[in-house]
């Protein structure tokens, strides 16, 4: 049950800003009034960050993860979810067995 | 409608979506041990920040010892949306304390803001329906991703199964989720080339920051035309 003081700082961190999030719409409560463009950028937040979070895995590691990328990508117009984890997982052994 | 009938219908309403997370859960506690968390430490994040896209991005970005700056500004990021997502429901909880509120709100997440958000449409959003739908759904989050730890942790490096790219075949998926035509395909592409540079250029955690920004920039250009239309509702 041992927990690394440094990992236990992050989650503490992580979750502060989390719950800030989850209040903070409190005190928006009838005041938010966000331009057409400001509502895009926002509603961009979420695929920007996970695309940026992925893109060296999936650009800069080599040929097989960039392929694979591409199959998740098209993969994920039609499958759910873990359709398309368990379809990148897949091809990405399968090249790598060749690459 | 009693409190008994209001839970019922939290417990209706919210076990599909449980069930959903499931095998996520599993594959998040798997993860998360292959970059050498302990089930504890993983059972830890899950009841502290419970938020399923920051967690997998926190895992993909966990390296010893742990950059907590760079942790808590992509939780910052991915978790933004929330703030529109609170200031949508808040209004629509009839009858929270205070207390009950504040504790609430503190597990909101996608699956449950949006069954919220649609009883609110027929029904006032109760405490007994908030919590039958929350409590269940964070024990399930917390159940499954320690589990997957501890099954992680027999089953040893996560590479020789591919399960590395479970990741990004992941947020792949999750993209989709978020798909909003042609202003995404900006985002999707200007996010990935900008990370891509920065990681090569001046290494993690840049290539978030720099992803992100010119992510969110390029939806912002991309929108220009949209720029003169009415508001729609605040959404995701």
């Amino acid at each position: 049950m041992t927990v690394d003081p440094i990992n236990l700082a992050a989650f503490l961190g992580m979750a502060l800003v989390t719950y800030f999030t989850r209040i903070a719409g409190l005190a928006l409560v009838g005041r938010l009034n966000l331009s057409a463009r400001a509502q895009a950028a926002f509603d961009a937040i979420p695929p920007a960050v996970l695309i940026a979070v992925i893109a060296p895995s999936a650009l800069a590691t080599g040929w097989p993860e960039t392929v694979a990328a591409l199959v998740c990508g098209l993969a994920a117009t039609r499958l759910p979810l873990l359709g398309v984890v368990a379809v990148g997982v897949a091809t990405v052994v399968v090249l790598r067995m060749v690459a | 409608m009693s409190w008994k009938d209001e839970a019922r219908a939290g417990l209706n309403d919210i076990w599909p979506a449980a069930l959903a997370a499931v095998p996520i859960g599993l594959l998040f506690g798997a993860l998360a041990a292959g970059k050498g968390l302990s089930p504890f430490e993983v059972f830890l994040m899950s009841v502290l920040v419970f938020a399923g896209g920051a967690q997998f991005a926190a895992v993909e970005l966990w390296a010893s010892p742990a950059p907590i700056a760079a942790l808590v500004f992509s939780t910052a990021l991915i978790n933004a949306r929330h703030i529109l997502m609170s200031a949508s429901i808040a209004p629509k909880l009839k009858g929270f304390s205070t207390a009950q509120t504040f504790g609430g709100l503190y597990y909101m997440a996608d699956e449950n803001w949006a069954l919220a958000e649609k009883r609110a449409r027929t029904h006032p959003v109760t405490p007994a329906y908030w919590f039958a739908m929350v409590v269940p759904f964070v024990l399930g989050w917390l159940t499954t991703s320690t589990t997957g730890a501890i099954i992680g942790a027999a089953l040893g490096d996560p590479k020789r199964y591919g399960a590395d790219f479970a990741f990004t075949a992941l947020f792949i998926a999750l993209t989709a989720a978020f798909w909003k035509g042609r202003v995404t395909a900006w985002t999707v592409a200007a996010a990935g080339v900008a990370s891509a540079l920065a990681y090569k250029l001046a290494g993690p955690p840049w290539h978030v920051l720099a992803g992100a920004l010119c992510g969110l920039a390029a939806a912002w250009i991309a929108a220009g035309d949209l720029a003169e239309k009415p508001v729609e509702s605040p959404a995701e």
